[in-house]
């Protein structure tokens, strides 16, 4: 039997695909979407991998560093390690600022980090870690920056000395590594016309600027500008240790929050992402929506095109169920056309976005079985129509 | 006459009641295989209710039909004999229209072969049958184009062989001339006659075409939903 359908799509074939690519760069913005919901729940969870902790240690009530502010001393960390089953234990710093390098801005996520603890980026991909205790960054790729170039954070410049990838903050921020103590000055110390503002005001309260007392206003000028607090602790474990185990431990004895891996992942991906993804959903479902408008719209609009020849089709005899076919074929063709432009356009444009967008195969296998499904019925219309056609319209008048 | 096509009482009223209208009253017709006749009327007439009852579109309110040597149609006796009024069209009916409506997507062979397809042919067999249909009404040479390439004669030459693609007992020509002039339209009765003589198939075409009405020996004249039957004038146009 012929293929009516396939004989149609061949006949006018420039008005399918130029239909279908319209389609498919709708399809394509549709895998695009789920792939930027993708990439987000990949970040944190290569933030998570790429940090080395099994547990982070945060300000109480808090679900820092990430989620939100936590400001912890940064000798808790001593404490920390002396738990059992604790193999390391840094103190880390977070802080999300523009950083320029020349006439540009950019905005990046500030690390603070103790090289070789946990916290320092897992990899790189060119350069070298840093060497000196000042001054050298390690920048994430999506930065911008390349080895050698020079960035402000705050009153300092530092040179980029390693690069390395998929570090990013749960905004999509690229990260920024440079040591510890210049993180912090940078996050807590006050700039130079307020430290003046400061003193000012503490050498006239009489009650601390006391006349025979040495020294004293010395002391409070320096507990002023001098910064002891970090954002959380990293942890990392022996092997074997649970880290469910080892939290507890921690929340109970150290008046302190301590997050497992799994923990965290919740709350990065569950709580931090929740609303983006809520976001993302509603645009793939308006999405899947005007595509099936499309579908129909242009399913049905060619279907009355042809309804003479649907009339003369049924009156010499062909089955209702083979011009249902014919039509549910060619939405189906539709579909297939633009899920190819569209897997084909989100595979190229992908890396153009400055987020990390993750294509999964299991969501264009998804794609494929929605964009068929809402295909089928989308031309469920333009089927009823030809059923509706009475063969004695291909007789007289 | 067992053969050919066989009208006897065909009535069909449209509405009910007061707005009831009697488009056919009491026809009668009876159409030897191998005969082409005219059915002649003006506009309104009950030409085209009367194709519609004859090619199993519309069921007649009243009447008796013969078809090919079997009772199709028996209002006495429940109306229809089968429930399957497409394969009843596709299988013993043949159609030509006005305009050739052939499917624009198929080439030539394909639109002819489409109908013993749909009767359940093998593809091989059905396009064999097609291009002998073709090569029988001269347009074989243009088997392969698409109806969009072909000339207006070409065009109803094909939807001529696609009407008697599955060998029907009876052809029904819905005005086939009206869009052509004298010469084209004198030779598609060359062909119906040719057709008719050939594949023993009765042929009733329904015109007013003033060119091709002389070419009748037999027409019959509806006016008022009813029939009368007159020897035409039979002129000879092979």
């Amino acid at each position: 039997m012929i293929s009516l359908a396939g004989r149609d799509i061949a006949h006018s074939w420039s008005k399918f695909v130029l239909t279908g690519i319209g389609l498919g760069l709708l399809i394509g913005v549709t895998l695009t979407m789920a792939g930027v919901y993708r990439g987000m729940v990949d970040d944190a969870r290569a933030l998570l991998s790429n940090s080395g902790a099994d547990l982070w240690v945060v300000q109480k009530d808090t679900q820092g560093p990430y989620a939100e502010a936590s400001t912890i001393k940064d000798d808790v960390y001593r404490s920390v390690r002396g738990l059992s089953g604790v193999g390391q234990a840094a103190n880390v710093s977070y802080l999300t600022m523009q950083v320029s390098s020349g006439n540009t801005d950019r905005r990046t996520m500030v690390v603070g980090f103790e090289p070789g603890q946990p916290g320092e980026p897992g990899y790189l991909i060119a350069g070298r870690r840093l060497l000196r205790g000042h001054f050298e960054a390690i920048a994430d790729i999506k930065t911008g920056l390349a080895l050698g170039e020079r960035v402000r954070v705050r009153r300092h410049e530092y040179v980029v000395v390693g690069l390395t990838r998929r570090m990013v903050s749960s905004g999509g921020d690229p990260m920024l590594f440079i040591p510890l103590k210049d993180a912090q000055e940078a996050q807590f110390l006050k700039d130079n016309d307020a430290i003046v503002n400061d003193r000012a005001r503490t050498a006239a309260n009489p009650a601390l600027n006391r006349p025979g007392v040495p020294g004293l206003i010395d002391s409070i000028n320096a507990s002023q500008t001098s910064n002891r607090n970090v954002n959380a602790v990293l942890v990392k474990l022996t092997d074997g240790y649970p880290p469910d185990q080892v939290a507890q431990e921690i929340r109970r004895w150290k008046h302190l929050q301590a997050y497992t891996r799994a923990e965290m992942e919740e709350i990065l991906v569950a709580k931090l992402i929740a609303t983006s993804a809520k976001q993302i959903g509603m645009f793939l479902v308006i999405l899947t929506i005007v595509s099936a408008a499309i579908v129909a719209f242009i399913i049905y609009t060619m279907t009355l095109g042809k309804i003479r020849e649907i009339a003369v089709l049924k009156l010499i005899g062909t089955r209702n169920r083979s011009i249902a076919w014919m039509i549910l074929q060619q939405a189906l063709g539709l579909g297939l056309i633009g899920f190819i432009v569209g897997k084909i356009s989100a595979t190229l444009w992908a890396p153009a976005f400055p987020k990390y967008v993750l294509l999964e195969p299991s969501d264009a296998l998804q794609g494929f079985i929605i964009v068929m499904v809402v295909c089928a019925l989308a031309s469920t219309l333009a089927i009823r129509a030809a059923l509706k056609v009475d063969p004695a319209t291909a007789i007289g008048g | 006459m067992d053969q050919g096509i066989h009208i006897t009482g065909l009535s069909k009223r449209y509405g009910e009641g007061e707005t009831a209208v009697d488009a056919l009253k009491d026809v009668n017709m009876s159409i030897a295989p191998g005969e082409v006749v005219g059915l002649v009327g003006p506009s309104g007439s009950g030409k085209t209710t009367l194709l519609k009852c004859l090619g199993a579109v519309i069921e007649p309110t009243r009447g008796h039909m013969t078809l090919g040597g079997e009772v199709i149609y028996d209002s006495d006796h429940d109306g229809w004999k089968t429930r399957d009024l497409r394969a009843l069209r596709r299988d013993r009916i043949g159609f030509i229209f006005q305009a050739p409506y052939l499917i624009p997507f198929l080439d030539v062979t394909d639109n002819v072969a489409l109908l013993p397809m749909l009767a359940g042919r093998a593809n091989g067999t059905s396009r064999a049958r097609a291009l002998e249909l073709l090569q029988a009404l001269d347009v074989a040479h243009r088997a392969r184009a698409l109806p969009s390439e072909l000339s207006g004669g070409e065009q109803q030459r094909v939807s001529i062989a696609r009407a008697l693609a599955n060998q029907p007992p009876v052809i029904l020509a819905d005005e086939p001339t009206a869009p052509l002039d004298s010469e084209r339209a004198l030779a598609v009765m060359r062909i119906l006659n040719r057709m008719a003589s050939q594949y023993q198939t009765a042929i009733i075409v329904v015109t007013h075409d003033e060119k091709i009405i002389p070419t009748f020996k037999r027409i019959y004249h509806i006016r008022d939903g009813r029939t009368e039957e007159e020897a035409g004038e039979g002129r000879d146009i092979s």
